[in-house]
């Protein structure tokens, strides 16, 4: 049975660097992974998407309509374009930081309210998270682990041992920044309780 | 051992276990992370280079391979417009060692101007095309593709897209065969590498002949094959449209093409006349299916998928279930509670200008000022969506100089300029503005100098004192001195960040009665070593009036506090975005807006 999971955010957020290590963590734990990135022009501030799947085999790298696992949302709007993709029993963790986009600062648009998002999120999945991680990392010492903080959040959800990820997560994040990415993941380990 | 890697990054891989020595392109997404994993992680064995075309790194290539050693060349799909120049004769003379052309295309055109479908090179080259489906196959093509390149002595085509150039997929390490290739003294065999009309002549029946020999052998070739399933539907396809028809149709009989020019022509018949319904599954072009016809096959294709866009697998399952193919029926989504909220009308998020970019400024000037302005690929190019809509064409690069050059021609009744990136210039505004200087044109370059190629993820260029990684050194070639040479007489030089002095000196080139280069120069945010800390604005100042936003900076937005006079929110700075470069206090008419540690106010 495939595990898909979605990473999306706003470019520069470290949404990237997260799905990698979620890949990687799938072949770690013995499953078939794959991951597919849009790239390129996104990362100004645009939308970013990843998809992540685990699996036996896995085909496309790409999920299906109605065939995603898990969410993992950096910001409540990028969370809402993924409805479609997620299966009813589905978990989103959305991390409660928005970032209005310059159709919103400059009044074309309307940014969704919190009841809508909750609405939306809560109805199209099983189990919904919406907890203000970046809040948590500034805290910590520094706003870019708040990738490495949500990947903990998931990592709580899932069967792998958790010296899958933190072998993983040693492999990609620069040595000098390890301890607060450390500390960052062990925080997300307790941030769902 | 096991690696998860990008299909560049496989590509990189299998250079390096193919024995390759020299790897050139031009930065371009999809295609830019090949190079550079190459340059990081096995910069021993391979020398690496950003040339500064696609042409110039083709004859490079081709230079290279003559000398004896394994080159690979890379591009995007409209950087293969550019080089194909080269390619043509390389296709008649054929190298001493394999030459590897890889090609990223865009289906979907996510960072493209357009969705040209570059499997029409190979067959306007007549060269084997290899189209790999996912990282295992990117890296073992590279390997394939030195060895039929050899064999056949003809330049080979890789072709990519987006999805396989930027999936990430499991793939088995292997090794590099041991040594530099020996090369003796160049040879000197005119017959076979000077492409004069007399040798041409000679050299145009060995392609054909050499393009027939790989006909047959395609054939033969495991990386065609047919996969036997049900048999009343068989798909041809090829690339990573494989694995989508897998997850689509896991039932259905497949002639998966790893080769996808020439064709398997013996192949195709077999599987055609193994299945009750055939069907060519392709992106863009109907290549394979006209090809297919040809062969007087029965066929279906661009009558069930359209020549525009991917073809992910959820619109695979739409048009065959249009078609009457794919039998199986929707669930209505199920959603928990009955009544599921409705989906509002989601904001769009384009990008913007990075917070601290230096070409916001001229942007900003450019729609005040209402300028005609003909764009150049880069960057600079958002400078075409709100708020600021200041760039008027695009469309190749380096099209912008010659286009400002035909304005001039046509004797507009306005002042205009165009707008052009530092590596951009390198590339192809050099001899639009020979053409400028020399045909007495007039009109405003404005080069935005950032001293890096910035869009495609921070390359070098000639401009630079670095190559492909920041610890090489390199000569940097002068930018203004460049500019000066070609003869353009009114030249300035003038700090991006400073509003009111780019303002004045584009002024002064615009009452120019000639040919003038105005350089913005500002590093990008990427590459900049002194970025200052957040500014911040006094809410007891801001009035609430928004000028700030007319610079489209992603790290201003509005407070949670209003102006009672207007009822309008008044702004605010996201510390975690702002990098301090002071664009937003120049425009602000009240000093609302302060740099750190400068004002008492609150916020």
């Amino acid at each position: 049975m495939d595990t898909n999971f979605l990473v999306v955010g706003v470019g520069g957020q470290g949404t990237i660097l997260a799905g990698d290590i979620l890949a990687e963590v799938g072949m770690a734990g013995g499953f078939d992974a794959k991951k597919s990135d849009i790239l390129g022009l996104a990362i100004r501030s645009g939308s970013v998407v990843s998809h992540i799947r685990w699996g036996r085999e896995v085909h496309s790298p790409m999920s299906m309509l109605g065939q995603v696992d898990y969410l993992l949302a950096f910001e409540p709007l990028e969370s809402l374009r993924m409805v479609e993709y997620l299966k009813p029993d589905s978990t989103v963790i959305v991390n409660d930081y928005p970032i209005p986009p310059v159709a919103v600062t400059t009044g074309q648009s309307a940014y969704p309210s919190r009841e809508q998002i909750d609405g939306m999120l809560s109805a199209a999945s099983g189990r919904y998270f919406n907890i203000n991680v970046t809040e948590r990392a500034i805290r910590l010492g520094n706003v870019k682990v708040v990738n490495i903080m949500l990947l903990g959040a998931l990592s709580g959800l899932l069967e792998l041992p958790v010296s899958v990820w933190e072998t993983t997560i040693e492999k990609y994040v620069p040595s000098k920044l390890l301890k607060v990415n450390t500390r960052a993941f062990q925080a997300g380990r307790e941030l769902l309780n | 051992m096991k690696e998860i890697l990008s299909g560049n990054e496989a590509i990189a891989r299998g250079a390096y276990e193919a024995g390759i020595e020299i790897a050139a392109g031009y930065p371009g997404t999809p295609s830019s992370e090949i190079i550079k994993t190459i340059a990081q992680k096995y910069g021993n064995d391979i020398y690496t280079e950003w040339s500064t075309n696609e042409k110039v790194a083709m004859d490079a290539g081709a230079g290279a391979a003559y000398s004896g050693r394994r080159t690979l060349v890379t591009t995007k799909q409209v950087g293969m417009n550019v080089l194909s120049d080269s390619l043509m004769y390389a296709v008649y003379t054929g190298m001493e060692a394999g030459l590897v052309v890889v090609t990223a295309d865009d289906p979907g055109m996510f960072s493209s101007q357009n969705e040209q479908d570059n499997r029409w090179y190979a067959r306007l080259a007549k060269i084997p095309l290899l189209e790999p489906g996912d990282s295992q196959e990117a890296k073992d093509y590279v390997i394939l593709a030195i060895k039929l390149s050899e064999e056949f002595d003809t330049p080979i085509l890789i072709r990519t897209v987006m999805r396989t150039s930027h999936s990430k997929s499991v793939v088995t390490i292997g090794s590099r065969p041991n040594g530099k290739a020996e090369i003796g003294p160049f040879k000197r065999d005119p017959a076979k590498y000077n492409c004069t009309a007399s040798n041409a002549r000679k050299m145009h029946p060995r392609v054909e002949q050499r393009i027939k020999e790989i006909r047959e052998y395609a054939d033969g070739l495991s990386i065609n094959r047919i996969e036997w399933r049900d048999r009343s539907l068989g798909f041809i396809t090829g690339g990573v449209l494989y694995h989508y028809l897998l997850d689509v149709f896991p039932g259905a009989s497949i002639l998966k093409l790893g080769m996808t020019y020439p064709l398997p022509e013996t192949l195709i018949r077999e599987f055609a006349g193994g299945v009750e319904q055939l069907v060519v599954l392709e992106e863009l072009d109907p290549v394979i299916e006209e090809q297919v016809k040809a062969m007087g096959i029965e066929v279906r294709g661009k009558d069930i998928f359209p020549p525009c866009f991917e073809l992910l697998p959820d619109e695979i399952k739409r048009y065959t279930r249009d078609a009457g193919l794919l039998k199986e029926t929707v669930p209505p989504r199920k959603e928990k509670s009955g009544k599921a909220e409705k989906l509002p009308e989601l904001p769009i998020r384009s990008p913007v200008f990075c917070a601290g970019c230096p070409h916001r400024s001229t942007f900003y000037l450019l729609k005040k000022m209402k300028l005609p302005v003909a764009g150049d690929i880069g960057c600079y190019n958002l400078g075409t969506l709100p708020p600021f809509e200041a760039q008027h064409t695009m469309g190749a690069m380096g099209a912008s100089v010659g286009v400002l050059h035909g304005m001039s021609l046509a004797e507009l009744p306005e002042n205009r300029v165009c707008t052009i990136g530092d590596s951009t210039f390198f590339h192809s505004g050099m001899a639009p503005l020979v053409n400028m200087v020399h045909n007495g044109s007039r009109g405003v370059v404005i080069l935005m100098d950032n001293s890096v190629t910035a869009m495609t993820g921070h390359q070098d260029h000639p401009g630079v004192d670095w190559a492909v990684i920041e610890e090489r050194p390199a000569k940097r070639v002068d930018l203004e001195a460049v500019v000066r040479a070609i003869g353009v007489e009114k030249v300035e030089v003038v700090d991006a960040f400073k509003i009111k002095e780019v303002e004045e000196r584009l002024k002064d080139c615009l009452d120019f009665d000639g040919p003038s280069v105005l350089i913005t120069r500002g590093e990008c945010i990427f590459v900049s070593r002194n970025p200052q800390g957040p500014y911040h604005v006094d809410l007891e100042k801001c009035i609430a009036c928004h000028m700030c936003f007319r610079v489209g900076c992603p790290a201003i937005g509005q407070s949670t506090e209003k102006n009672p006079k207007n009822n309008k929110y008044k702004s605010h700075i996201d510390p975690t975005l702002c990098i301090g470069c002071d664009v937003c206090r120049q425009v602000c008419p009240t000093g609302a807006i302060t740099p750190p540690g400068k004002s008492k106010g609150k916020e």
